[in-house]
């Protein structure tokens, strides 16, 4: 997991509500014993019709969409199960940055814990975003520094993150590894617990 | 100061507390199944890391087996991630209930089957559905898959309290609403993100009153209200569901833990983020009828115009439901046609569940429409349902008895709901997809699916002869 600091990239909006894991990554993808490959599943009900072919209505598939590494959805986006293969598939997919005004819990978590960062503004805020992303062109800044999302014509808002995840992200650290380092404590927990 | 249940059992499991830093708490208890799993061992091998505490992880399949001819699984990749398990857990010491153990089961049914799931612990599994043994007067959440790794690595989580969240239900539920009804019920009132960054704690006469299965599919829906957790403090009935369970330590012992599960209970005058007070007989059997559990209307009742949403995303989220659902606005339950049922999942498919189920399925015949199939949570409540003769029951209505497994639930085997069919389904997620893709799912109870069956579409329990058993 690389660092990450500010980002900028195109943008694709969303405007759905309640868009749920089984929506992201259909179970019938989910047997992948590897982290890697589920971009190709992506929304996959939803991209493709029948017979295989894209769907052409839908968000992503629209030629103006091509390419975005950001996302703009709507409320309780990543609701449903805990499949942490919904973000390895955004990510393997090529979105970095999910912006939207709520996410389901373990959803936020778990792009958190594969260095995706997602960002909660407020609703008009996205809602602005989300017609501004009908523009081909359209790109945003997202700077985990300053916790700031922006565009070239003067569009600013802040997001909330904690100082904690701020850091991990920033320097792209191992849970694991900085858990490891307190092994008295949990070994002295244990030793409690007899 | 008065404590929750939430916050004693928050304190208790606090590893490290750093000022701003989630706390690094302990977790008691872990499962672990073929989905959520392989990459987490995959993670640790990569590092060269250990297991920290097998004896606290315990494993089974139960997401992918197939519920005909269980042996014989036709998908190679399904066949590799059970595969993967097996050798997962044979190269780092975890006790397996493999596909051909009596113990196999859904993970949720297994694990307070078992007795491993015991109030006061800290409980996860790469499941949202972790929320059932909440049931226990425990602490228990579905994690990702990375979290999966750090647990077995380190059998800690970084994890930042949640707020806490009361749900009292007071009075007495008429016949034939179950626990199934009172969480539909809930999400109907509050819709799906009510229970976001909070634990909710169960309570109230019709709480108390419940067995630990009702109990337990109350707590197993509690994700689908967006919470991190749902949980029901330990009592008499706790314990004497615990005595003499397999993991459940006995004699002396037992009394012991007893004394300190009960003093669990959150004490007089301690108070909530967040209250919410329900009224038993405002609930009637309910059924879903939309892609999302809080889009669930009483049996009498129907789905909604567009014209009575309060807002533009609920009209937007209505119409997309009705779409996919092939209703139009106002239209009643009663007259919604049903091709499939499905009476099982880690909600309902507990001895009780199906018991409630045989009782209105005794004596009739699935209706000729409709293929209509029982899948036992476990294969300990399989073996316990055939000594009753519930699958003699089943089988005569003409419902098919398979082994155990999540099946229909999320349809990752071969039970399979074909596009276009409604099925009535005691399962918990109504999702786009989630029973097969263009499958239109309808969360029911286990009395209403039975019912569904029979009749070829929705009938008000509380109408059917043999009602009175069912309560
Ligand atoms: S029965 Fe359904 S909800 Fe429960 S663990 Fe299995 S797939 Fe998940």
């Amino acid at each position: 997991m690389a660092g990450l600091t500010t980002f900028r990239g195109k943008v694709a909006g969303m405007d759905r509500v309640n868009v749920d894991t089984d929506q992201i990554i259909p179970k019938q993808f989910l047997k992948r014993t590897e982290k890697t490959g589920f971009g190709q599943y992506l929304f996959y009900d939803w991209r493709f019709q029948a017979d295989g072919t894209p769907n052409p209505d839908f968000e992503l598939n629209r030629p103006e969409n091509n390419g975005a590494e950001i996302l703009v959805a709507n409320e309780n986006f990543g609701c449903g199960s805990s499949r942490e293969h919904a973000p390895w598939a955004l990510l393997d997919y090529g979105i970095k940055i999910v912006i939207a005004p709520s996410f389901a819990d373990i959803f936020h978590q778990n792009c958190l814990k594969n260095g995706m960062l997602p960002v909660v503004l407020k609703d008009e805020e996205v809602r602005y975003l989300i017609e501004k992303a009908k523009d081909e062109n359209y790109e945003l800044t997202v700077s985990l520094k300053d916790k700031t999302v922006k565009d070239s014509e003067g569009f600013q808002a802040e997001f909330p993150i904690s100082d904690y995840w701020q850091t991990m992200l920033v320097n792209g650290w191992d849970e694991i590894e900085l858990t490891l380092q307190l092994d008295e404590r949990i070994l002295a927990y244990e030793e409690s617990l007899i | 100061m008065a404590k929750t249940i939430i916050d004693k059992l928050w304190d208790k499991h606090i590893v490290h507390r750093e000022e701003g830093k989630p706390d690094l708490i302990y977790i008691d208890l872990h499962l672990v199944h073929e989905v959520t799993s392989p990459q987490a061992f995959s993670g640790l091998k990569m590092k060269n890391r250990k297991v920290r505490r097998p004896d606290r992880t315990f494993a089974t399949v139960d997401h992918n087996v197939p519920t005909v001819n269980r042996f014989n699984i036709t998908d190679p990749v399904a066949q590799n991630q059970m595969e993967t398990l097996r050798n997962n857990c044979k190269e780092f010491g975890i006790t397996l209930a493999d596909i051909n153990s009596p113990e196999q089961g859904i993970v949720h049914v297994i694990g307070p089957e078992l007795g491993l799931t015991q109030p006061g612990m800290t409980i996860v599994c790469g499941d949202s559905h972790t929320s059932t043994h909440g049931a226990f007067g425990s602490l228990a959440f579905g994690i990702g898959t990375s979290e999966v790794e750090h647990t077995l690595a380190t059998q800690t989580l970084w994890q930042s309290k949640p707020k806490s969240l009361k749900v009292q239900i007071d009075g007495k539920l008429g016949k034939g609403v179950l626990a199934k009804d009172v969480i539909l019920y809930v999400l109907s009132k509050y819709g799906v993100n009510f229970g976001t960054g909070h634990i909710i704690e169960y309570c109230g006469d019709v709480i108390e009153n419940m067995t630990m299965e009702e109990r337990m599919t109350v707590c197993n829906m509690s994700i689908e209200g967006g919470a991190r957790a749902g949980l029901v403090a330990p009592d008499d009935t706790t314990i004497e569901y615990l005595r003499g369970r397999k993991y459940v330590p006995a004699g002396q012992e037992f009394e012991e833990l007893a004394e300190q599960w009960k003093a669990l209970a959150s004490d007089e005058g301690a108070t909530y983020d967040k209250e919410i007070y329900i009224e038993a007989s405002e609930i009637a059997p309910m059924v879903s009828w939309g892609t999302n559990p809080s889009q669930t209307a009483p049996v009498t009742g129907r789905v909604p115009f567009l014209g009575e949403c309060e807002s533009e995303n609920e009209k937007r989220s209505v119409a997309s439901a009705l779409k996919y659902m092939d209703f139009i606005e106002g239209q009643r339950i009663a007259d919604i046609k049903i091709q499939k049922v499905f009476i099982g999942s880690c909600t309902n498919s507990r001895l009780e569940d199906l018991r409630l189920a045989a009782e209105i399925a005794k004596g009739r015949k699935v209706h000729p429409d409709v293929e209509a199939i029982v899948v036992p949570g476990s294969q300990n409540v399989k073996v316990l349902a055939e000594a009753e003769g519930l699958d003699k029951i089943f089988l005569d209505a003409g419902f098919e008895w398979r082994e155990s497994g999540c099946s229909m639930c999320l349809s990752m085997n071969a039970d399979i709901v074909p596009a276009g069919e409604h099925c009535a389904s005691t399962s918990n997620r109504n999702f786009e997809g989630r029973q097969g893709a263009g499958a239109r799912t309808h969360l029911v109870s286990p009395a209403m699916a039975a019912a569904a069956a029979v009749n070829g579409c929705f009938v008000d329990v509380r109408t059917m002869e043999s009602a009175e058993a069912v309560h």
